[in-house]
């Protein structure tokens, strides 16, 4: 190994690092808006409360697509490590559709109950669980837009060292984002309906 | 480029993790999913009889935190890092901050609503006569 090639893993261990420092801090992130979940969560307004409001079937779908995504996500991520371009890129293909599909479900929740009149206006209740949940899916988003971009580079470009990092930084903000789904599924809807 | 599986992974994680460990915390994963969402579709469907509220939040809760370590080792292999593990201990930062944040504003809240000695019949009241809402 020479010079450059040290100097080089040691930037990739630093931008890694640098990644999973934003990914904490996005953790507080979700943490202050779990706690104004909390505090929120039984003021509703004379409105319906989360075991009216849930529809708990629909929302275990969700959660086991974006789980499978995310195994999806790590199997490619070790396909990529390894070399198999193809196989990596159709594991992260599917784990595109699989996001996507969540995604789907999510806002299809969130027309149902906005035109149902239980929109974020209705109670602090329903304006703490838009905000949380609403979060999450802007994050799933970002990543839907992320992975189609690494997608298309991979296919231009091949595994090269660069894309390799990326490909690894894409991995760990989708595992994390299903990290966060378990505790909103605990949490919300779970402790919603109980 | 393309053949290059050697040794360039080697910081974020000590030894390339393998198929068995992926598919492993998935399983196990899908198994936690599924006995939270059981344990709670049977106290609903038994009109809130079968578990104890308190036992259940606590079983869920404790379902929660289990996948997250199942997630952090199989998926995010915190566990595999090498000395000094800065990302572990910038997790376990956020981890203080996160407890500090959520467990400090619902005992805030609590003691607020406590010392304020107000039900959320009487909030409401309040709220709608203060004018359209």
């Amino acid at each position: 190994m020479n010079n450059r090639e040290v100097m080089e893993e040691r930037n990739e261990a630093k931008t890694l690092f640098g990644f999973w420092t934003y990914l904490m801090t996005d953790c507080v992130l979700f943490a202050s808006l779990f706690a104004t979940f909390a505090v929120l969560r039984h003021n509703t307004f004379g409105g319906p409360g989360g075991a009216e409001l849930f529809n708990l079937p629909f929302v275990l779908a969700e959660t086991l697509i974006l789980l499978t995504s995310s195994f999806t996500c790590g199997l490619g991520m070790l396909y990529a490590n390894r070399g198999f371009k193809n196989i990596s890129l159709a594991l992260f293909s599917v784990t595109f559709l699989l996001g996507a599909s969540f995604l789907g479900l999510e806002l299809h929740e969130f027309h149902k109950l906005a035109i149902e009149g239980n929109s974020w206006r209705r109670s602090g209740f329903l304006s703490a669980f838009f905000t949380l949940v609403g979060t999450h899916g802007a994050h799933i988003s970002a990543g839907l837009i992320w992975m189609i971009v690494m997608i298309t580079r991979v296919n231009l470009k091949g595994l090269t060292p660069r894309n390799l990092q990326r490909l690894k930084m894409l991995s760990m903000f989708w595992h994390f984002l299903d990290v966060v789904w378990i505790f909103i599924f605990s949490i919300v809807y779970l402790f919603g309906v109980i | 480029m393309e053949n290059k599986p050697h040794k360039s992974s080697h910081n974020h994680d000590t030894h390339t993790p393998s198929v068995s460990s992926y598919v492993g915390g998935f399983i196990l994963s899908l198994i936690l999913t599924l006995t939270a969402y059981f344990l709670v579709q049977r106290h609903v469907s038994t009109e809130h009889t079968a578990i104890s509220h308190g036992v259940l939040v606590f079983m869920i809760t404790l379902l929660a935190l289990i996948q997250l370590l199942v997630q952090l080792t199989f998926f995010l292999h915190v566990d595999t890092e090498k000395k000094p593990r800065w990302n572990l201990t910038v997790m376990l930062m956020a981890l203080v901050f996160l407890v500090i944040v959520v467990l400090g504003s619902i005992w805030i809240m609590n003691n607020l609503n406590y010392h304020m000695d107000s039900n959320q019949d009487q909030i409401n009241k309040y709220i709608r006569s203060q004018g359209d809402l």
